[in-house]
């Protein structure tokens, strides 16, 4: 048991990544990572909902009827989002400013509904919650990838610290606007999946239909 | 199978239901958002003191930075204190006992019909305007004016801007301008607040010697005579800047805070 509790820990960081594999969470991949703080938030209060949703989804598993279940599952996922959202507002006012708008967008991550309905529906609480946990780790991973080459080729800075200084603030860095515009995560996100699938090549889906060579007439 | 008899109690047969069947369905539904509801209502209720109390405070901090009075450490609602917080009717220009200064919200009026009106002509985008506003007026030792701070508002690129404009005493040179919320793109409208943009601000005029409004935010260099009421537009982002250009001359204009200005000016207020 301990070993396969681990594996919903660690899978889900390169081996079953929910943005890199299960191409889950994208939409939120490239609207936050501009920076690498706002990145770093988004990646724990994703973290956050999905252990815990996939947890109280996994509880209640033998009660949601098949008719409402996703309607179930979006009532849990909501009603931590909007806890996350007023404990943000309450005690880290300054990122709340920036993430507010993202935060209810976790409501419509796929990445809480995909594992809520792929995993917590059928294993139990504790699991479920690694796996949310998990899986939360993954997401979080991509997003400081990106955000971290976002952040400091489009602004020149980290986390907010000038790395690099940019002409604007008197240095010689020019920067790189379209880093700052989200479909350049596109472009990130695309490259780090080649990564990872270059490293772990059994990542890479057979396809689905072959090209025939052609006869030689 | 046996039938299930009328001997069980209620609690026996509820159990026998099945999951999927009507009545259970309803049972979850209803039970799970009565408890979802409650769980959300108790954090808002119980968060929303320390929520009102950072929005205040970051609006304080932001009025101190503005008028150039904060420095690190400071106790924010002590140097606050020094500003006298006043309610202007916009149409008259004048001071009001209408409304109370302490407890007045210029955001929440806007949108309230008795307090507000829809514009006609809105250049900022703001659809309707709140009849008054808080200003704060700051005096030095001897109790004259020193420093008037408005607030301003209007849209950008993707959103709503809020922030305050400091003026000198003559309600013509500009002190400083700061934006305390908005959510324009990091590193391109957002550097609306690198201080480096912002420092173009002060020593800038609103108007000619005329009366004509003159300052706006604008590409490239300004012609001869104008650079008094010119600031440079920010790279990258010119939607932003054409907002800003259009809230500030709005809120400096007739339909702003032109008539207190000029009433300022005459000293009938």
């Amino acid at each position: 048991m301990a070993q396969t509790r681990r594996t919903y820990l660690v899978d889900p960081l390169v081996d079953n990544n929910p943005i890199t594999l299960q191409v889950l969470g994208i939409c939120s991949a490239l609207a936050v990572t501009s920076s690498l703080q706002v990145s770093f938030v988004m990646a724990l209060a994703v973290t956050f909902v999905t252990a815990f949703a996939s947890m109280f989804i996994s509880m209640l598993r033998n009660h949601i009827p098949g008719s409402i279940r996703i309607i179930v599952q979006m009532v849990i996922i909501a009603s931590l989002v909007i806890l996350v959202d007023q404990i943000l507002k309450a005690y880290l006012f300054e990122i709340s400013k920036t993430l507010s708008v993202f935060v209810g967008l976790i409501i419509t991550n796929c990445i809480v509904m995909g594992r809520a309905e792929a995993f917590a529906m059928k294993n139990p609480p504790i699991d479920s919650f690694i796996d949310g946990v998990g899986n939360g780790l993954g997401y979080g991973l991509i997003l400081m990838l990106v955000g971290f080459v976002r952040e400091l080729f489009g602004s020149g800075t980290l986390f907010g610290i000038t790395v690099l200084p940019t002409v604007n603030n008197g240095g010689w860095y020019v920067p790189n606007g379209m880093l700052l515009l989200p479909p350049s995560a596109f472009f990130i996100i695309g490259l780090i999946i080649w990564a990872f699938r270059t490293w772990k090549p059994e990542q890479v889906e057979e396809r689905e239909f072959r090209i025939q060579e052609a006869e030689a007439h | 199978m046996p039938e299930p008899d009328d001997t069980q109690g209620f609690l026996a047969r509820w159990k026998a239901l099945p999951v999927d069947s009507v009545p259970k369905t309803i049972f979850v539904a209803a039970a799970l958002c009565l408890f979802c509801s409650m769980v959300v209502a108790f954090a808002a209720v119980n968060l929303r003191p320390t929520q009102e109390a950072n929005k205040l405070k970051d609006k304080q901090l932001n009025i101190l930075q503005v008028a150039g009075l904060y420095e690190e450490g400071i106790d924010i609602p002590e140097a606050f204190a020094a500003f006298e917080p006043q309610v202007v009717n916009l149409e008259t220009g004048t001071f009001t006992e209408e409304v109370d200064a302490a407890n007045f919200d210029d955001r929440a009026a806007a949108s309230d019909p008795g307090l507000s009106r829809p514009l006609d002509d809105d250049p900022a985008g703001i659809g309707r305007q709140s009849r008054f506003k808080t200003v704060y007026l700051l005096r030095d030792d001897a109790g004259d004016l020193d420093k008037i701070i408005l607030p301003i508002h209007g849209y950008g690129l993707w959103s709503t801007l809020y922030g305050f404009i400091a003026l000198e005493s003559n309600g013509n040179d500009i002190f400083g301008l700061q934006f305390y919320e908005h959510a324009e793109t990091p590193g391109l409208g957002a550097e609306v607040d690198n201080p480096r943009w912002k420092a173009m601000w002060p020593g800038k005029a609103l108007r000619d010697e005329n009366g004509e409004l003159k300052i706006t935010v604008a590409k490239g260099v300004p012609s001869s005579g104008m650079e008094q009421f010119h600031v440079d537009a920010l790279a990258g982002a010119t939607l932003t800047s054409v907002g800003v250009d259009n809230l500030v001359r709005f809120w400096m204009g007739e339909n702003g805070f032109a008539p207190f200005l000029e009433n300022l000016k005459a000293g009938d207020v």
